[in-house]
């Protein structure tokens, strides 16, 4: 059997070869990583999202206290940072940030296209550019699946330019799973983003499976279901056996169970606040629950 | 769009209750003093309602026309749309409020305050009363910072509610002009209510009592000014 990269890393980053490869990589003091299938770069396994906490407008003070969230993200090993088109100011000040803090160089940089008229992506995606300030991108997904077959041939043709690094394609809240799937199956992705939390588990399923199968990396979004499962849980105990799995708190064992899951390359939890940004990259270390414990943590979410 | 019940409301709000709020701390540093005039113009319609020119009517809903397009600019387009993609839909609102308050009022003349105040016109000039002085305070009141004011003539809640008084007050109910005020209502209390905002069911009310009022009036004729 001829294995390409793509499907070697995919088998690796599914521990099919595990005595060759160890499923997550770290060096000292810094956030573990996972393999990007196609490609074999390491990737640390919690980024940053953007919705609503970057969103914050020309407000001066809320401007610099993202930077000091960003800052802090990279000062604990963090890479990826997630935007949109859709997330309103969220870019502009994604780019006020890297220049203030010095740290385009440190960035893994995601982001989306999100317009109806496929004619319109390039565009879009030159104007994103410039928001962000960088040369390009690392990733560019299609948001939600909008006028996915245009936007995916832009990609496509930007990454064969050596504009763009990888392609992907994003859906969030559970929505058009069997669509997704199709793309998955007939079309040459880098990676897909979708919703992946303890509780919206149907990804196990099918999607997962499927982008283990096919050496396709997979980010997270939503973990905490925007803040909905800190709150739901914020007032329980978190089980003895947490300590096991290194929680110190329900953001950390929320957070451990998704980027756990040997298909998720990454979860990109949006915060506003310096001490959860480092709160959420402390999750990102040994030990991380394996496949009997995630079992035992969602029962135990259950049982609530 | 088959799968809209997979959001829930609070999933289309794309920016935190403390980002809108201060949005007009920013909205109203950056104004300052304009505010003085505005609040002068909002005292100058309260008298108008009640003395003045014949052509006052013609004159206040010039007033309202104008201000409607400066909060559209100062507040939708020049701040709001910052942080809400839908901003530039709001703006475009106001405008036709405007255009609507300068055509039929101001140059038609079918906004009047000849006749004499039925319960209804009382209503409506305690409303617009409320619009300038209380609702401001209600964010004080939540512990907000003052300078966040909302205050009429420049941020849409109060300019919005201080118009439906006004339009409650005239002579004749002009369903043609409550209709985007009533809606901006609802919109502002969804909005609200999504953030969590104690003060959400505030101007949903108000867009409520307005149209209960305008109907009952509108439904007695006897009661209205027949000098237009
Ligand atoms: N269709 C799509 O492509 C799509 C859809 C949804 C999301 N996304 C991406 O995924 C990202 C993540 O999703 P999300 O922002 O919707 O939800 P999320 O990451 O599940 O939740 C964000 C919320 O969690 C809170 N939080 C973060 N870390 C915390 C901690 N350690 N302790 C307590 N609270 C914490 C934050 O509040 P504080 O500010 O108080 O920390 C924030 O309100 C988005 O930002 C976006 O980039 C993409």
């Amino acid at each position: 059997m001829q294995l390409n990269r793509r499907q070697l890393f995919g088998l690796l980053a599914a521990g099919g070869l595990t005595a060759l490869a160890p499923r997550f990589g770290r060096a000292q003091g810094a956030p573990l990583t996972k393999r990007i299938p196609s490609s074999g770069e390491a990737l640390p396994i919690v980024g940053l999202g953007s919705w609503i906490t970057f969103n914050v407008g020309d407000d001066p003070e809320a401007r610099d206290s993202s930077a000091e969230v960003m800052q802090a993200f990279f000062d604990g090993g963090g890479r990826m940072i997630d935007s949109s088109p859709m997330y309103g100011s969220a870019q502009e000040v994604i780019g006020y940030c890297l220049r203030k803090t010095g740290t385009s160089a440190n960035v893994f940089a995601t982001d989306k296209v999100w317009t109806g008229n496929g004619g319109e992506g390039p565009g879009q995606i030159e104007r994103t550019r410039a928001l962000w300030g960088i040369d390009r991108f690392d990733l560019l997904q299609v948001h939600n699946l909008v006028a996915w077959e245009a936007h995916l041939d832009t990609l496509s043709a930007m990454k064969n330019d050596g504009k763009l690094r990888y392609v992907g394609i994003t859906t969030s809240h559970g929505r058009r799973h069997n669509e997704l799937e199709k793309i998955m199956h007939e079309h040459d992705l880098d990676f897909v983003q979708l919703t992946y939390n303890i509780v919206d588990r149907e990804v196990e399923d099918r999607l997962l499976p499927l982008a283990q199968e096919k050496g396709i990396a997979v980010i997270a979004n939503r973990p905490f279901r925007r803040k909905e499962l800190i709150h739901r849980f914020e007032d329980e105990k978190l089980p003895e056996w947490a300590d096991d799995i290194g929680a110190a708190s329900w953001a950390q064992f929320l957070l451990k169970f998704v980027i756990a899951h040997p298909a998720i390359t990454c979860a990109i939890p949006a915060t506003t606040r310096v001490d959860h940004v480092r709160e959420n990259l402390t999750s990102a270390r040994e030990p991380l629950p394996d496949e009997e414990m995630r079992r035992r943590m969602v029962a135990y979410i259950r049982e609530l | 769009m088959s799968e809209w019940w997979a959001y829930q409301p609070s999933d289309l709000l794309m920016f935190s209750p403390q980002t809108y709020y201060r949005l007009f701390e920013l909205y109203n540093t950056s104004l300052w003093p304009a505010q003085i005039l505005t609040l002068a113009a909002g005292v100058g319609i309260a008298a108008l309602t009640t003395r003045g020119p014949h052509w006052r009517g013609r004159l206040i809903a010039a007033v309202l026309a104008f201000i409607w397009l400066f909060v559209a600019w100062g507040y939708f387009i020049d701040r709001y749309a910052a942080i809400n993609l839908a901003a530039p839909y709001f703006a475009l609102g106001f405008v036709v409020q405007a255009i609507l308050l300068a055509v039929v009022g101001a140059i038609l003349g079918h906004i009047t305050f000849e006749g004499a105040k039925t319960l209804t016109g009382k209503v409506g000039v305690a409303l617009f009363l409320f619009a300038l002085v209380f609702q401001p305070l209600v964010g004080v009141l939540l512990g907000r910072e003052w300078f966040g004011l909302e205050l009429f003539g420049s941020a849409p809640d109060p300019t919005v509610v201080g118009t439906l008084g006004i339009l409650l007050a005239a002579d004749r109910i002009r369903w043609e002009l409550l209709v985007l005020p009533a809606l901006w209502c609802a919109i502002t209390g969804a909005t609200l209510w999504v953030m969590n905002s104690p003060e959400a069911l505030l101007m949903p009310l108000v867009g409520l009592l307005v149209l209960v009022f305008a109907a009952q009036r509108s439904l007695s004729p006897r009661h209205e000014y027949a000098g237009d």
